[in-house]
């Protein structure tokens, strides 16, 4: 009897520790390190599969009686750290104006008017937090390929980079894009939500709108589009603050 | 009579493939669940439909899954994912490969398709009483999967594992645009996350009774019959109990 119980207690110690060795292990393999990198290798395997897969297919757009009567407003909700922000959104953003540099051509300042005054795009799509939830609204602005055609990219412009008016943690928001997405008829920037301007809390006076990506590449408050040949040298150096922070992927298809 | 005197007959139970499909699923499997479940603390909530966050209706909220069950132990849906996204090529590398192949050397028709007489509730009824006695085939008996058997693992080849990849799949904004129809195929997005669970669930109960099963049949034998395909024909004990009543 006691031998049973000893030996069983023996059992379920060496079950336990072998656990916590393992999930230290576990833990010890997220971090940096080979195993990682071959990880996020195999993970990047989708980039390539979704890209051959999706060629230039459109996100799903639904109806207006499949809108969330409440669409959710996450990660920052103002761009007042940003004093230019803060004192254009004073005005209402009268006299702001989203500058185009970097690998262009021509550099652009562009009104919220001259925005207004492009042709415009609305879809009706979903948005797909990291995090799981998913909320369907309506958004409405001109297509970034329209901007790009105006600024005319140079040959050797590979990526296009969203500067944003908000800090996150005490640092800038940023997002990235390739040409490829970048000129995908569903990416717009959308002034306008749910038919009405674009709130605070949902990146007045633009947001990005990527729609065959995750929520984190819809980057609110946008200030400038910078075209650039990499993405290294920028910040983390990995294309954007989650993917910078915290290791998020910067294909966010998945 | 004389079976106490002949020695264990040993025989080649499982091929090679199935071994191997084996113990790549306990790793993935494993991995897949405790990802997914570090993953799923991002948001417990699950919701049907095409929408669901937090002011719309949840159907399930549970709390945090504590850190020994999950990877990594400290929260970080971020890492989770390298974990989730890395060895979701693993399981779905393995399950297509052996469901192609199970096709071709006949092992889901000849070891996992229940036949028909099988299916009849008198049949069903009596190897539910049979499993709840504790009464095993012994014999040549032993050698072929019996319903409940056939059920639960072809539940798994052809149910559980395929349904919680395409519900994966169906949760990809990038999937979905390029299959319109795959969300649809369960109802919406979150409908597909929340089947996606419920797999999960439904392969954590398997788990539970595969274990207990094995250990009841003898795991020493069990284990080994899936290391090496050698297993041991379990004796008749018909003379024993026959003492016993």
């Amino acid at each position: 009897m006691t031998d049973l119980l000893s030996r069983r207690r023996l059992l379920s110690a060496g079950a336990l520790s072998a656990g916590s060795l393992l999930l230290a292990g576990c833990d010890k393999l997220s971090k940096a390190g080979a195993f990682r990198d071959a990880m996020e290798g195999v993970g990047n395997l989708h980039f390539g599969a979704q890209r051959a897969l999706m060629g230039d297919a459109l996100a799903r757009e639904f109806s207006e009686a499949d809108m969330s009567p409440n669409f959710r407003a996450n990660g920052s909700r103002t761009g007042a750290a940003n004093a230019d922000w803060a004192s254009h959104a004073a005005s209402n953003f009268a006299q702001w104006k989203l500058k185009v540099d970097g690998l262009v051509l021509r550099p652009l300042d562009l009104s919220l008017d001259a925005l207004k005054a492009l042709p415009q795009r609305t879809q009706i799509t979903r948005h797909d937090c990291v995090e799981g939830w998913s909320a369907i609204g309506k958004w409405q602005g001109p297509q970034l390929s329209s901007l790009l055609g105006m600024a005319s990219l140079l040959p050797s412009a590979r990526f296009l980079v969203f500067h944003c008016a908000d800090l996150y943690e005490g640092k800038p928001y940023y997002e990235s894009l390739d040409l490829i997405e970048a000129h995908h008829a569903q990416t717009i920037l959308a002034w306008q939500m749910n038919g009405q301007n674009l709130s605070v809390d949902h990146g007045a006076p633009i947001r990005l709108r990527s729609e065959r990506q995750l929520g984190y590449k819809q980057a609110k408050y946008v200030m400038r589009i910078e075209a650039r040949s990499t993405l290294a040298g920028l910040y983390g150096g990995k294309g954007g603050f989650w993917e910078d922070s915290r290791g998020y992927q910067w294909w966010a298809g998945i | 009579m004389n079976e106490a005197a002949d020695p264990p007959k040993m025989v080649k139970r499982h091929r090679l493939s199935t071994r191997l499909w084996h113990w790549i699923n306990v790793i993935s499997v494993a991995i897949m669940l405790m990802s997914g479940l570090m993953i799923f603390n991002a948001h417990p909530r699950l919701y049907w439909g095409q929408y669901g966050a937090n002011p719309d209706k949840a159907w399930l909220e549970l709390p945090d899954f504590p850190g020994w069950i999950t990877i990594p132990s400290y929260y970080s849906p971020a890492d989770a994912r390298v974990w989730h996204l890395a060895f979701a090529w693993v399981l779905g590398t393995a399950i297509a490969a052996y469901l192609v192949w199970s096709l071709v050397n006949g092992h889901l028709k000849r070891d996992l398709l229940p036949k028909l007489v099988e299916l009849s509730p008198k049949h069903l009824w009596q190897d539910i009483k049979d499993h709840a006695a504790l009464r095993f085939p012994t014999g040549e008996a032993a050698l072929a999967y019996n319903i409940l058997q056939k059920l639960a693992y072809g539940g798994v080849l052809v149910v559980l594992l395929p349904g919680i990849i395409l519900t994966g799949l169906a949760m990809s904004p990038g999937v979905d645009a390029a299959w319109h129809w795959l969300p649809e195929m369960f109802g919406g997005r979150q409908s597909a996350r929340s089947i996606h669970f419920l797999c999960a669930a439904g392969l954590v109960a398997f788990f539970v009774i595969h274990i207990a099963m094995v250990v009841l049949a003898g795991p020493i034998n069990e284990v080994r019959s899936m290391i090496t395909g050698w297993y041991r024909l379990p004796q008749p004990k018909a003379e024993r109990s026959k003492d016993h009543d």
